[in-house]
């Protein structure tokens, strides 16, 4: 064998070894590089607190659209939350696939006007969205909702899970959570709870309704609700709480299904305070804020007052 | 119309037809409709097992193996009465997994067998096509006795079931994929690139979430192997183990149309062989085979010298050196015989083994609707349509859940997804009725009707969290779509370890309102093995895996719907 053709065999066969052991050592023991950044984001849409208007007003009317006009009309009318070319997120309960009569998801009649009203303020763009429990296409469907919705000139948004964002929630029990963006990356929030019965929390009205505006293992938080709810109800502050209680559910809840619970209270009621709206609405079902632990829990955390008399209180016949 | 004309239209109808299957199959999925006065009752727009429909080896072995032929089944006959007449057309210009042999068969291959010499011989007819005729008799044989095996290797069903529930998922899950990567690369312009494309394709042939799909590899793997065998043998699917294709060829023993060749022209070039699809001789001097050929024309598209000509009534004269086509199958009676024995003789076994009844699996919840599992079994061609459309991902293809007699029949995972209450969708698409069409209400029942039910819940007091580990939870009663909801709960008090007092609520099942519809299993927080399990006992479809006594006396009035 000539020196040239030994040296040559070697190297090939020594630069081969190199890149394999180079590999083995470059890669050892190596930390995956997937660490996540986590937003920290608040979701505060608050408008200033106004010493002469009261903070929970209710109107009675058959037709939801002329409550839900009474009831915001008394609380300072659609030009205190919204301003010209904003961008304003809905968030009406679509948990279920049921429909409007049964009363497990919100009126879609007030969720349309609602959409409505906000455009005519001058918004920019209106999105009514909401992470549903049952396929949320068949939710939105059979909800009415998403028609009501885009007839009024909303964009509807079934939030995937590309459309969730990680956050720290900054909660004592909820830390990172995903929630979805439209929620968060929005001027303007609009939280549209119905008024419903739950075995574990007793009611589920506004603050609970904001469990639909995270995604993950969400069935973990019964586990904690009232700390989970209060956690949610201090992260987000809605511009708005607008509740429909024009029908109600007595007993079945969170799904219901027979008519034989469903109460018909043709009530709308508008809120800057979700505790004391959620104290108020849960008269409804026959309960006292005093006696539903997450409305306290979360009076005593500072989120709203649960004597929503205190608050300001004003109802219209 | 020359010749060539004729095989370009033949090529059209294959793409046409191809096309038309494949857009039925994306269309067999779940999509909003704005229109109120659906939403009672959720609808398909399109007819999307039309298809299915047209399928005479599925019309067949289920008239067999149940006596009746479902609905749009009839439509088969617009194949078959042609087929008696002018022979398998339909393997050559209609069916879409021949047409996918076919493109596969013809790409260029460096394999001998696919160049020259080595393609003229091994597009000869040979012995080994007579395999699709024992295959034929064998699911004649179990559909007789009614098990229906044809489902498995007939190509309608199995073109649908390998893209719905093989194909598409995993060009779901190749696309999220690339969009991960495109995104985690940091590279910006290739993450809108990517996701450009995405969005592209995504509202085409991607559903709305990604589907996962019990015993997808073995469904996958298999329609690749038969795509890859193009590569050794032209179309050897079509002319070796297709039950449709033999079924086809049978019934143009008396056909009309047919191949004449003319010695005296001939000039022995063999080109008629190198194009052949069904290696049925084409070539002067061999008997051409009626039962092989696909007519696909390209035999004397091929022919530069005019010898061959594709006739009615051919009326050729039989000699020595040009001998006559023949329409006979080439397949002994001794070996079809004894092919359906032991179709009629697997029956018993799959019977006398212990899936089937004696042992059944406690999984094996069949879809809402479900026939009885003699009748199920009698009818499910396992198209995998029930599954595609499913909106919520909860019917899966078994392994060996309903045994080795069901593999690929449909069956619920409720840890996947549950039953919809007011979804019918899986009825409505079974083209063979296995699963029969329910309106709302006998899905969900009212004050006359009982609900259609496919099991019983069942809570795992050792894995529940109130039951076990003094936590409060209810998310099972919570979900419960029944009302009154058939999980109800206790309040009660538990002791934890350090001997803390704590209020929980217990659930409990009420078997006799609850559906099996696995919401509670689905929702249930203890991820791997739920604390709240669904199995079949109770399902409205059988008299005898039941739990209640009262079921055996109000036997639901849906028995009459159930015979159609």
């Amino acid at each position: 064998m000539k020196r040239r053709e030994f040296l040559k065999c070697t190297g090939q066969a020594m630069a081969l070894a190199a890149a394999t052991g180079g590999t083995g050592l470059f890669f050892h023991n190596r930390l995956s590089n997937e660490v996540r950044t986590v937003r920290t984001k608040t979701a505060v849409f608050e408008v200033p607190f106004d010493p002469l208007l009261p903070r929970v007003t209710l109107a009675r009317h058959e037709s939801p659209q002329k409550a839900l006009q009474a009831a915001l009309d008394a609380i300072g009318g659609i030009g205190r939350f919204i301003k010209p070319g904003e961008r304003v997120t809905v968030k009406p309960n679509v948990g279920w696939d049921r429909t409007p009569a049964q009363a497990a998801n919100t009126n879609p009649e007030l969720v349309g006007e609602m959409v409505r009203i906000c455009l005519s303020a001058g918004a920019a763009e209106v999105i009514v969205a909401d992470i549903s429990c049952n396929d949320p296409r068949r939710c939105f469907l059979r909800s009415g909702i998403r028609e009501a919705a885009e007839k009024a000139g909303a964009k509807v948004i079934l939030p995937g899970d590309d459309d969730l964002v990680e956050i720290d929630i900054g909660g004592k029990l909820l830390t990172r959570w995903p929630v979805a963006r439209c929620f968060i990356d929005t001027d303007r929030f609009i939280n549209m709870p119905i008024v419903k019965q739950h075995s574990l929390s007793r009611c589920t009205i506004a603050m609970k309704n904001l469990y639909g505006t995270i995604g993950g293992r969400r069935n973990q938080l019964h586990q904690e609700i009232d700390q989970a709810i209060v956690d949610l109800a201090a992260f987000c502050k809605p511009t708005m709480t607008v509740v429909d209680a024009t029908r109600v559910l007595l007993r079945g809840g969170p799904t219901g299904g027979s008519l034989d619970d469903v109460a018909v209270e043709n009530s709308v009621m508008c809120a800057t305070d979700q505790v004391a709206a959620d104290s108020r609405a849960c008269e409804f079902l026959g309960l006292r804020g005093e006696q539903v632990e997450h409305i306290v829990l979360a009076g005593q955390s500072g989120l709203g007052l649960v004597d929503y008399r205190a608050a300001g209180y004003h109802e219209i016949a | 119309m020359t010749i060539k004309t004729a095989r370009n239209l033949r090529r059209i109808s294959q793409v046409l037809f191809f096309l038309i299957f494949f857009w039925l199959i994306l269309k067999t999925t779940f999509e909003v409709s704005f229109n109120p006065a659906e939403v009672a009752e959720i609808k398909l727009p399109y007819p999307v097992s039309l298809a299915l429909e047209f399928d005479p080896l599925a019309a067949l072995m289920t008239l067999l193996s149940s006596w009746t032929v479902y609905e749009g089944m009839l439509w088969s006959l617009v194949i078959l009465i042609p087929t008696i007449f002018i022979g398998r057309f339909f393997c050559g210009w209609v069916c879409p997994l021949g047409s996918l042999n076919h493109w596969l068969s013809e790409f260029k291959s460096e394999r001998r067998s696919f160049r020259g010499k080595g393609k003229i011989e091994s597009n000869r007819y040979r012995p080994y096509q007579r395999i699709k005729y024992y295959v034929f008799f064998f699911c004649l044989g179990a559909a007789l006795l009614g098990s229906l095996q044809a489902g498995l290797l007939d190509p309608l069903p199995l073109l649908a079931r390998s893209i719905g529930t093989a194909v598409l998922p995993t060009l779901h899950a190749s696309a999220a994929g690339t969009v991960a990567w495109a995104n985690a690369t940091g590279i910006t312009l290739l993450a809108v690139v990517v996701q450009f494309l995405y969005d592209l394709i995504a509202p085409v042939f991607l559903t709305f979430r990604q589907a996962h799909f019990h015993g997808i590899v073995t469904i996958g793997l298999f329609f690749a192997l038969i795509l890859v065998l193009n590569r050794v043998f032209t179309r050897f699917w079509c002319r070796a183990i297709c039950p449709l294709g033999a079924m086809l060829g049978i019934f143009s023993r008396f056909a009309i149309f047919g191949l004449k060749k003319d010695k005296s022209s001939c000039d022995n070039c063999n080109l008629c062989l190198e194009s052949c699809q069904g290696a049925d001789n084409p070539d002067v001097g061999m008997r051409w085979r009626q039962t092989e050929c696909h007519l696909c024309l390209n035999c004397q598209a091929a022919c530069s010298q005019g010898s061959l000509s594709f006739r009615f009534f051919p009326d050729q004269e039989d000699t020595q050196e040009n001998p006559s086509g023949t329409p006979k199958v080439d397949a002994s009676r001794r070996k079809v015989l004894a092919s359906v024995i032991g179709g009629v003789a697997v029956v018993p076994m799959f019977r006398a083994g212990d899936a089937f009844q004696i042992n059944r699996s406690e999984l094996l919840i069949r879809p809402p609707g479900s026939h009885p599992e003699e009748e199920f079994i009698a009818r499910c061609i396992r198209c995998g349509q029930c599954m595609r459309v499913c909106p919520n991902n909860a019917l899966h293809p078994t392994l060996l859940e309903s045994g080795i007699e069901g593999v690929w029949t449909p069956y619920l995972v409720a840890r996947i997804g549950y039953c919809e209450p007011t979804c019918t969708l899986c009825g409505q698409v079974c083209p063979t009725g296995a699963i029969r069409k329910l309106t709302l209400t006998q899905k969900v029942g009212d004050k006359d009707t009982p609900p259609d039910r496919i099991g019983t819940a069942f809570v795992d007091r050792g894995r529940c969290l109130p039951w076990a580990m003094a936590t409060p939870c209810i998310v099972c009663e919570e979900w419960c779509p029944t009302s009154p909801k058939a999980v109800y709960l206790e309040e009660t008090v538990a002791v934890d370890r350090r001997g803390n007092q704590i209020k929980v609520k217990r659930p409990y099942v009420d078997p006799a309102l609850c559906t099996g519809c696995g919401a509670c299993e689905f929702a249930c927080p203890v991820q791997d093995k739920r604390a709240i399990c669904v199995t079949s006992v109770g399902e409205s479809r059988s008299q005898t895996n039941q739990i209640l006594l009262e079921r055996h006396r109000k036997r639901p009035s849906t028995q009459s719907a159930v015979n159609n």
